[in-house]
């Protein structure tokens, strides 16, 4: 049970904290230069966002089911267990950040799912 | 917007450094946990303890670090890229090293095991031959 809960929150909670950060990055606009400046501003800007620390919370809680989960169960099962996290992220991405998944995107996260579970089953 | 061709360069050079700097941390997160244990129950000496445990690693330390780096590289793809293109494409790591274990290392890798690195190969190629923004923002 505390295994099935765990792998919930960091499911969830970690999808949650990544769709958070890109909804903060989009807010911000493209970055155009690679100077080391200019993405140090950049990223200053970026923790000025709201929406940011939203995200970088949540993928703390994520963080702290991932050490749990760790400590009680082998790596070969936490891993391909949290390869959920592709779908819950692209349905995150079409339904709260208006991306549209085509047919094609939605193979190609299809295969990488059902990929990282057998790399880790196998 | 930056030109298609010039956007895929940059967002290829981040998603590499999001398979390096993710591979990394969860390297050192599972040799730290490993060394330290299963954690002993939920009172609140038992989690002090786990706190004290876990801080003093040196290997979660470099893991933190190694995450952080991630972040800062996410924060920066996604300034431009969809979540839904990034993410299937980080995946590659779990790719990676299986192919480094055996090339390298010579280690012994399952059928299963290959077969799993053959599909997110092509789950990885499907995403790439797709726009990396699809919001039209930024």
């Amino acid at each position: 049970m505390r295994t099935a809960i765990a792998l919930a929150v960091l499911v969830l909670a970690g999808t949650g904290g990544d769709i958070a950060v890109a909804h903060a990055m989009k807010r911000l606009g493209e970055l155009h230069s690679f100077a080391p400046a200019v993405i140090l501003r950049f990223l200053g800007r970026a923790f000025r966002e709201g929406w940011m620390w939203m995200g970088i919370a949540q993928m703390a809680l994520a963080f702290c089911s991932l050490l749990a989960l760790l400590s009680w169960e082998a790596v070969s099962f936490v891993v391909p267990a949290a390869a959920l996290s592709y779908v819950t992220g692209a349905l995150g991405g079409k339904y709260f950040l208006g991306e549209q998944l085509t047919p094609l995107r939605w193979t190609g996260i299809g295969l990488v799912s059902i990929g990282v579970a057998l790399v880790c089953l196998g | 917007m930056t030109p298609p061709k010039i956007s895929i360069i940059k967002t290829s050079i981040l998603v590499t450094l999001l398979v390096v700097f993710s591979s990394a941390g969860n390297l050192f997160f599972s040799i730290g946990m490993k060394r330290i244990g299963a954690l002993q129950g939920w009172s609140m000496a038992a989690l002090h303890s786990a706190f004290a445990a876990i801080f003093t690693s040196a290997w979660i330390w470099l893991g933190i670090v190694s995450m952080l780096l991630f972040l800062a590289a996410l924060m920066l793809v996604l300034s431009w890229a969809d979540f839904s293109y990034v993410l299937p494409a980080t995946a590659f790591m779990y790719a990676v090293i299986p192919l480094v274990g055996h090339f390298v290392l010579g280690e012994n890798v399952t059928g299963v095991r290959w077969i799993g690195v053959a599909l997110i190969c092509l789950g990885v190629v499907f995403v790439g031959r797709t726009p990396p923004n699809t919001t039209k923002k930024g």
